[in-house]
């Protein structure tokens, strides 16, 4: 998928990948793709629920080798 | 849409019982919320510039995961409370958790406000000049003035 920016997040523990996931959008234009890495497997469900609770849509979500991979697409 | 908002009250200074209300604040604010914090009694130690000294303690916590079990005789020893709090922030360390410094940091850079308990800051003599500038010092009554009209509400 295409993306506008990368955010890894690797190693990163609640709330830290969501929290900088926000920093990362801010200074985004509407409608850019932001590309988050994470390994905490609690972002899974976080992200889907900042997504749903800041109207960023979350186009996408896997997981590939260990690692969880995020599309967001900025409101 | 109207911006949500929440209040904690922070009432503990131990390592343990300062993370929820910054890791919530700082969380809630990047979902949007609108936070305040008021930081009294014991809470008020988690506003000081140097916060070397939140530590946890083994003793009356039984429910600390321990790596080896350890009678509370053992536990009352001195240096057991500061070895006690440096497992464990090495441990929040290698799990990737922010330290409470940075944390707290976070707090402010997405304007979460704090408030320190004015009546508690006379009683236990606090200097001012050790907390973090960043604070605004106030009363219950200041407080309810926020918290009457959130959508969320903790007591820490």
């Amino acid at each position: 998928m295409n993306f506008d920016k990368e955010f890894d997040a690797s190693g990163l523990n609640c709330p830290l990948p969501i929290i900088k996931t926000k920093k990362s959008l801010t200074d985004m234009e509407s409608g850019k793709v932001l590309k988050v890495i994470a390994t905490d497997c609690g972002a899974v469900k976080d992200m889907q629920a900042f997504a749903d609770q800041t109207g960023n849509k979350l186009l996408a979500s896997t997981e590939e080798g260990g690692k969880y991979i995020f599309f967001m697409q900025k409101k | 849409m109207t911006t949500k908002k929440m209040a904690i009250i922070a009432t503990k200074g131990t390592l343990d019982m300062a993370y929820p209300p910054f890791i919530l604040a700082s969380t809630a604010a990047a979902l949007g919320y609108e936070v305040q914090i008021f930081f009294t009694f014991y809470g008020l130690q988690l506003l000081r510039k140097d916060l070397s000294d939140v530590m946890i303690s083994p003793l009356a916590n039984p429910a600390m995961p321990m790596p080896i079990p350890m009678p509370v005789m053992v536990q009352m020893l001195p240096g057991m409370e500061s070895m006690a709090t440096m497992m464990m922030k090495q441990k929040l360390k290698k799990h990737g958790v922010a330290s409470l410094e940075e944390l707290r940091d976070l707090c402010l850079e997405a304007d979460v406000k704090f408030i320190a308990c004015q009546m508690t800051v006379d009683l236990f003599e606090f200097d001012k000049k050790e907390f973090i500038d960043n604070v605004e010092y106030g009363g219950a009554t200041m407080f309810m003035g926020f918290a009457g009209d959130t959508d969320v509400c903790l007591f820490i």
